[in-house]
């Protein structure tokens, strides 16, 4: 059966943390950073569960200041 | 799987930041639907080839810098004139592609005789409407479509309709003019309303290209610092109080009628 | 349209609108108050958009009129409008943005009575609005005055010329006289409206569209920044000062002699010829200084006078606005006295005359 494998790239300099893509992800893939901020001081979204991304973008979509880029393949 | 493994395997990138939106830190609060819309907007932009030809029309509230975002020319206008500048701009060059985007103290409020005459001669524009029930630049005072009883800086106690009147649904008002051609109520909450919101304005640039005459897209918005909720609070609480006065879909389409 | 001048009986009003036409104007954004509302009319009975390719809109209100201007200048169109003194006051909101965007475009005034609603008889009482800026901020319009329909029509041509030239709107300041009176005018030839090239090429700072430029443009008023935005403002006043030094103009009526000197613009101007040609039928030696630039003023010209007349009467449709700038062009060097009418009252040479005689104690016969 076909699988569907993906992968998100999150610009964590530009992330705000703001959680939507955390919230959006259907397979909970992302999670904001706990402790670690960026230069502006966000806890930014990171791929907590990488390997459970199914590529579907849904975090991208949401996301405000279009700081994730996602890659997707079908692999047989 | 890290990206380089997933394009090995035959894949593609199928999510990126949109060309036409600049590389620069934009000055919205974390989770603020403006950027949802921008990013989106500025992909239809390319989408649809009009990167040459658009000419957008930025309003005074929180989107006063739009124009640093998207990269095509713009004109700042002064608040709530954003239509009237862009009847202006679309009079007088025929070629350009003119849209507004605007907030709804800009649009229902200042703005709302502007707003009205330019829907109303059917100019050729697109009109991005972004409700989200609050003055967000200055501070989550009042605005038209504010709703019963939410509390803002100007109504501390809740908007009274007694003091302050009823929330106005402008777009329901503009629905009912014949210059428009395609009048919509959308938001940009979850993944699938931001793909229906993106077709939304795809159309609406395709009418004003056409010159179909105005399209008015209404984006139903949070604004999570005004509303003093987080961003997720505030998208449920929007589904929960703002849609049932201000429901999305299609409001009209003289265009595309199903 | 013929191209080539054109002799005809016309309204001041008339003559705006038919100079506009022949100008090659690209838009007109109007909205109906007396006594202005011919030019509006006078567009639309003549159909240019058939013609020329000129956009003439009836707008929902001056506001919105000024801001479909404003669109219009930012993608380097040369766009007007037209009002009357209320109307004007609305439209300041725009002028003072187009005046921050450093943008051309033409803005006429058929002055009516105020304050309030006034009147819609003639008046000269907008002359501080227009000359001081008039909206908020630190701006300046080249305001130029029409005393004749000749004028009306000539300085639509010049003030596009110079608003394009500075970068920086412009205002004809008519009155209502000048708006409604009928004249002999000629009317320049017919030339076309600029190109999409002529355009790209006169203003590139036009926001128009990208269309092959690598560079977008944006026409903005906005500056949080307050050294950029110090910076706009001393860039604003270095323009200022440029038209200052190159555009002053002015027309001197029987100076060289003169004892005494009216300084009057408009239709006031008119009048006081009369009154000075009355006056040197006495014996009494008056000149005229009709300031053509209300901004900028003629100041060194008055200046120069100051040291050779007697005494200086400022002959104005207001109770007393103009004088002020004649004052501080004479620094005390010769008496300034005031004559005005207001509430729409027009005045006769007698009554300049007279007001000249006891203002500084002369009589004619004495002159004589």
């Amino acid at each position: 059966m076909a699988k569907v494998i993906g992968t998100v790239e999150i610009n964590s300099a530009k992330c705000k943390g703001c959680n939507l893509c955390v919230v959006a992800c259907p397979t909970e893939v992302l999670a904001l950073r706990p402790k670690e901020v960026n230069d502006r001081g966000y806890h930014f979204a990171y791929a907590a569960k990488p390997d459970q991304c199914i590529g579907c973008a849904s975090c991208a979509l949401v996301c405000p200041d279009a700081c994730i880029e996602v890659y997707r393949a079908v692999v047989k | 799987m890290t990206k380089e493994e997933i394009i090995a395997a035959g894949g593609t990138k199928v999510a990126a930041k949109p060309r036409l939106l600049m590389d620069v830190n934009m000055h919205y609060c974390p989770g603020c639907s403006h950027g949802v819309v921008h990013k989106i907007l500025a992909e239809v932009i390319d989408e649809l080839g009009l990167e040459d030809s658009a000419i957008g029309v930025a309003p005074v509230g929180c989107a006063v810098f739009a124009y640093n975002y998207i990269d095509v020319d713009w004109v700042e206008a002064a608040h709530g004139r954003a239509p009237a500048v862009a009847t202006g701009l679309a009079r007088l060059n025929p070629d350009a592609t003119v849209f507004t985007y605007q907030g709804d103290g800009d649009l229902a409020a200042i703005g709302t005789c502007e707003t009205i005459h330019a829907c109303n001669r059917g100019e050729n524009i697109a009109i991005i409407f972004i409700n989200n029930g609050i003055y967000g630049m200055t501070g989550g005072q009042m605005a038209p479509t504010t709703l019963e009883g939410m509390k803002t800086s100007t109504t501390p106690y809740g908007r009274r309709v007694d003091l302050n009147g009823y929330p106005l649904k402008i777009t329901d008002l503009v629905k009912e003019l014949d210059g428009t051609c395609y009048v919509t109520r959308e938001a940009v909450h979850t993944p699938a309303a931001v793909r229906k919101a993106k077709a939304a304005i795809r159309q609406a640039l395709m009418n004003a290209r056409d010159k179909k005459g105005t399209s008015f897209v209404e984006i139903v918005s949070t604004c999570n610092s005004g509303w003093k909720m987080s961003p997720d609070k505030a998208n449920k609480w929007m589904e929960e109080n703002m849609f049932e006065k201000y429901p999305l879909g299609e409001l009209k389409n003289t265009v595309n009628p199903k | 349209m013929e191209n080539k001048e054109e002799i005809k009986l016309l309204k001041g009003n008339e003559a705006i609108a038919h100079a506009a036409i022949r100008y090659g104007v690209d838009g007109y954004f109007g909205y109906p108050i007396t006594p202005q509302s011919e030019v509006l009319e006078t567009l639309e009975a003549l159909m240019p958009w058939e013609t020329t390719g000129m956009v003439v809109l009836q707008a929902e209100s001056e506001v919105a009129a000024i801001n479909m201007v404003y669109g219009g200048a930012s993608s380097g169109k040369a766009v007007m409008t037209s009002s009357s003194s209320p109307g004007v006051s609305l439209k300041q909101e725009g002028i003072s943005y187009i005046a921050a965007g450093e943008l051309p475009a033409l803005i006429v005034n058929v002055m009516r009575g105020g304050p309030g609603l006034g009147t819609i008889q003639p008046s000269q009482a907008d002359y501080f609005q227009a000359v001081k800026g008039g909206g908020h901020g630190d701006y300046h319009l080249i305001v130029l005055a029409p005393a004749s329909v000749q004028e009306m029509a000539d300085f639509v041509g010049l003030g596009f010329d110079l608003a394009f030239k500075y970068r920086t709107p412009a205002m004809i300041l008519a009155d209502g006289v000048i708006g409604q009176m009928m004249e002999k005018v000629v009317l320049p030839p017919a030339r076309p409206r600029r190109t999409d090239e002529e355009i790209v090429a006169l203003c590139p700072w036009a926001a128009r569209g990208k269309f092959g430029r690598k560079q977008r443009n944006v026409s903005t008023t906005l500056e949080l920044d307050p050294q950029a935005m110090e910076k706009n403002n001393i860039r604003l006043q270095e323009t200022y000062r440029r038209i200052e030094a190159g555009e002053v103009r002015f027309e001197e009526y029987m100076t060289e002699d003169a004892d005494y000197l009216i300084v009057a613009f408009g239709c006031m101007a008119r009048i006081c010829r009369k009154a000075i040609e009355d006056a040197r039928a006495c014996g009494l030696k008056v000149g005229l200084l009709r300031p053509i630039t209300l901004w900028p003023f003629p100041t060194e010209a008055i200046k120069a006078l100051s040291g050779q007349v007697r005494g200086i009467l400022v002959a104005e449709l207001n109770a007393g606005q103009m004088i002020d700038d004649v004052r501080l062009a004479v620094e005390g060097r010769t008496p300034v006295c005031h004559f005005g009418r207001t509430g729409g009252i027009v005045p006769n040479p007698q009554e300049v005359l007279n007001a000249l005689c006891k203002d500084f104690n002369v009589e004619m016969e004495d002159a004589k």
